[in-house]
C-alpha cells in the first residue's frame, strides 16, 4: 500500500518553493516515515490475528490425523474429504440442532423477561433501585464455578440434566441480567420526551412502553439478542458438565470429543471447526458494530 | 434541595412530606411506584429462581461433606438418599490454612491474580497501541480493522483448538524456532511454558473487544482539543497524555474492570488448552470445576467452596474499585 496521493503536494511544492521549508502537516495526515511504521505494525499484528484461524482451515485440508505435524505434505494432496466425512458421518447435524435448540431458546428468552426491566431502571426510580441495579452488576460476574455445583444438584433432582430445558435455564442466569443490563444502556439513549408525550396523551407506563419505546428499542433489543446468542454459542463449561449424550452436545461440547486419550482425529476436528465457525463469524461481522457500542454503552451510563 | 422529577411519571422526588407511619408509607410507596416493580418482576422471579436459590443452596453445601458418593442420586431403579453432614465452616478452614493449602489453593490463587493482571495489561496495552494507529488516516483502514477483530469473531472453542494444533510437539510454532535454531519448548507440557502459552493465547483472543472500545472512545474526543494543545505548542507525547489518556478515562474504567472480571472467569482457554493434564496452569475457576467434576469421587461441597471464595474475592475488588474511581471523581456503571 503506497502513500505517494497523500504526499505528492508536498513534494511539488518543496520543489517550486525551497525557500519555505515545507508545507505545514495539516492535523490527521502523517509524514511518510510515521505511517510507513503504522502500516508496518498493522500489518504483522493483522499477520498474528490471521495466522492461527487461517492455519486451521489449511489443515482442515489434510486427509490424515496427523499431517499437522508435517504441514507440507498437504499441499500435495489437498481434499475436502474431511468436509464431506464430518457432514455425513459423524453427529454433526445433531450437534447443530441441539446448538439452535440452545442457544435461539435462551436468546428469546433473555430478551423477552428483560425488555421491561431495561425499561423500568431506565425511568424509573422505586425504593430498592441501586440494590437491584447492584444484584445486576454482582450476577454477571458470577464466576462458572459459583452456580456450577448448586445447578447440577438441583437439575439431577428436577431430572433435567442432559435436557435442552435444563442448559437454557442455566445460560438465562447469565444472560437475563446482562440483557437487562444492555437494555437499560439503550433505553437511556431514547429521549425522555416521548415518555412524556405519551404520558400527556393519556397512556399509562405500560402503553408507554409497549406503544412508544418498545419499536423504538428495535436496534438495542437487536443487540441484546445477538450479544446472548453468542454467549449461548460461545459457552463451554455448562455444557460440557450438563450434556451426557452425545447426540444433545452443542458444538463447543462436540468439538473436544474429536480428541480423546486414545485416538485424536485432528483432521476432522479442524474441519469442524471451520464448518461451526464460518457461519457465527460472519454472523458476528455482521452485528460488530452494534456489539460493541451496546457493550460499552451499557457500562458507562449511570 | 433539587427538585428532580420522575420524567417516566411527571411526580416530583426528592421533596420530603411529613413522614407518615409504616404501613401507610408501604402502602404509599406500593402505589406510587407498583408499575416498576411490575416491570421488573420477571427478572426478579428469574433471578430469585435461577440465581439466588441456587446460590444458597451452594452456600449450604460448602457447609457439608458432600461428594458425589454421598449425594442422593439414582443408579438404575434405586434411588439412594443423601447422606453427607453438616461440618460448619470446616471447608473454608481446609482451604485457606489446611495442611496443604499452599498446594491446592494459594499457588493457584498467586498464579489467578498474576494471570489477571498480566492478560488484563496485555489486553490494554495492545488494544490501545493499535486503536491508536487505527484511528490516524491510513489507507486501508477499515480492511486492517476487520481483520484484527478476527480472533474476537471466531468463537473461542474453536481458535482454541487451532493454538493447540500450533503449539503441540512438533507443530508449526516448535519448527519454526527449530530453523531459527531457537529453543523449543513444550509448550503444552512444561509448567512454565504452559502459562505462557495460556497468558499468549489469552491475549490473542481478548485484544479485539479492547481495541475497538477504545477506538470508540478516541474517535468520540472532540478534536478541537487537539487544535487548541497544538495551538499551545504541545508535544505528540504531550497531547497524548493531557488529552488522549484523560478523555479515554470513562472508557477505560469500563473496559478495564470487564476485562479483569472476564479474564479472571476464563474457563474455556484453561480448560481446552490443557484439559486435565496442567494442575499447575489452573486458574482458581478451572481448578474448581477439576475439583468438582474433573476427578473421582467429585468433591462438590469443595468446589462450592471455591465458588463463594471466587465471588467474594471478585465483590470486594469491584467495590474498592468503584470506590476508588468515585474518589477520582469518575461514574461508573450505577
Amino acid at each position: 500500500m503506497s502513500t505517494t496521493t497523500v504526499e505528492t503536494p508536498v513534494n511539488k511544492q518543496d520543489s517550486v518553493t525551497t525557500a519555505t521549508p515545507r508545507k505545514a502537516r495539516r492535523r490527521g495526515e502523517n509524514s511518510r516515515g510515521t505511517s510507513f511504521v503504522s502500516h508496518g505494525i498493522l500489518i504483522v499484528a493483522s499477520l498474528i490475528a490471521l495466522f492461527p484461524v487461517a492455519w486451521l482451515v489449511f489443515l482442515s485440508l489434510g486427509p490424515d490425523k496427523d499431517d499437522y505435524l508435517h504441514p507440507g505434505g498437504i499441499w500435495g494432496k489437498m481434499t475436502l474429504d474431511n468436509y464431506t466425512f464430518v457432514l455425513q458421518e459423524t453427529k454433526f447435524f445433531d450437534w447443530l440442532t441441539s446448538t439452535l435448540i440452545v442457544t435461539l431458546g435462551t436468546t428469546l428468552i433473555g430478551v423477552v423477561i428483560s425488555a421491561t426491566t431495561g425499561y423500568a431502571v431506565s425511568r424509573m426510580r422505586f425504593p430498592g433501585y441501586k440494590k437491584f441495579m447492584w444484584v445486576l452488576l454482582v450476577t454477571q460476574m458470577f464466576p462458572v464455578a459459583v452456580l456450577m455445583v448448586p445447578m447440577y444438584q438441583i437439575l439431577s433432582e428436577l431430572q433435567l440434566v442432559d435436557s435442552y430445558l435444563g442448559l437454557i435455564l442455566v445460560y438465562c442466569t447469565t444472560t437475563v441480567p446482562y440483557c437487562a443490563w444492555l437494555m437499560k444502556g439503550y433505553f437511556d439513549t431514547i429521549p425522555f420526551e416521548i415518555d412524556e408525550a405519551g404520558r400527556v396523551d393519556g397512556l399509562t407506563p405500560f402503553g408507554t412502553f409497549a406503544r412508544l419505546i418498545l419499536p423504538l428499542a428495535k436496534p438495542g433489543l437487536a443487540v441484546a439478542a445477538f450479544y446472548s446468542f453468542l454467549t449461548a454459542f460461545g459457552e463451554v463449561a455448562f455444557a460440557s458438565t450438563f450434556m451426557l449424550s452425545d447426540t444433545k452436545y452443542t458444538f463447543a461440547v462436540g468439538l473436544q470429543t474429536f480428541v480423546s486419550e486414545h485416538d485424536a482425529q485432528r483432521n476432522l476436528m479442524a474441519a469442524t471447526a471451520v464448518l461451526v465457525a464460518i457461519p457465527v463469524s460472519a454472523f458476528f461481522y455482521f452485528v460488530q458494530r452494534n456489539l460493541v457500542t451496546g457493550l460499552t454503552a451499557g457500562g458507562t451510563k449511570g | 434541595m433539587t427538585v428532580a422529577i420522575d420524567r417516566a411519571t411527571g411526580k416530583r422526588r426528592g421533596d420530603r412530606a411529613p413522614r407518615p407511619g409504616l404501613g401507610q408509607r408501604l402502602k404509599h410507596g406500593y402505589q406510587k411506584h407498583w408499575y416498576a416493580y411490575a416491570m421488573i418482576a420477571p427478572v426478579v422471579i428469574v433471578l430469585g429462581v435461577l440465581v439466588l436459590y441456587p446460590l444458597a443452596y451452594g452456600f449450604y453445601l460448602t457447609l457439608t461433606d458432600a461428594n458425589s458418593l454421598n449425594s442422593a442420586r439414582t443408579i438404575g431403579v434405586n434411588e439412594i438418599e443423601a447422606t453427607y453432614k453438616f461440618i460448619g465452616f470446616d471447608n473454608y478452614a481446609d482451604i485457606l490454612w489446611g495442611e496443604t493449602a499452599y498446594d491446592r489453593f494459594w499457588s493457584h490463587f498467586i498464579w489467578t491474580i498474576f494471570w489477571t493482571a498480566a492478560c488484563v495489561t496485555l489486553h490494554y496495552t495492545i488494544g490501545l497501541g493499535l486503536a491508536l494507529l487505527l484511528n490516524q488516516k491510513l489507507r486501508g483502514r477499515t480492511l486492517y480493522r476487520l481483520i484484527l477483530i478476527l480472533p474476537w469473531a471466531v468463537p473461542t472453542f474453536v481458535t482454541v483448538f487451532g493454538w493447540r494444533f500450533m503449539l503441540a510437539d512438533g507443530g508449526i510454532i516448535n519448527s519454526f524456532l527449530e530453523t531459527l535454531h531457537l529453543p523449543t519448548p513444550l509448550w503444552l507440557e512444561d509448567t512454565f511454558w504452559q502459562r505462557f502459552a495460556a497468558i499468549m493465547v489469552n491475549t490473542w483472543c481478548g485484544v479485539p473487544f479492547m481495541m475497538l472500545s477504545l477506538l470508540g472512545g478516541l474517535q468520540s474526543i472532540d478534536s478541537s482539543l487537539y487544535e487548541a494543545a497544538e495551538m499551545d505548542g504541545a508535544s505528540r507525547w504531550q497531547q497524548f497524555r493531557y488529552v488522549t489518556l484523560p478523555g479515554l478515562r470513562s472508557v477505560s474504567s469500563t473496559v478495564v474492570l470487564l476485562g479483569v472480571i472476564w479474564t479472571f472467569n476464563q474457563f474455556a482457554i484453561i480448560f481446552l488448552l490443557f484439559g486435565d493434564t496442567a494442575p499447575d496452569a489452573q486458574i482458581l475457576v478451572t481448578w474448581a470445576y477439576y475439583l468438582g467434576f474433573g476427578q473421582q469421587p467429585r468433591d462438590f461441597a469443595q468446589s462450592a467452596a471455591y465458588g463463594m471464595l471466587l465471588l467474594a474475592i471478585l465483590i470486594v475488588f469491584t467495590s474498592f474499585y468503584r470506590r476508588w474511581l468515585n474518589r477520582n471523581d469518575q461514574q461508573l456503571a450505577i
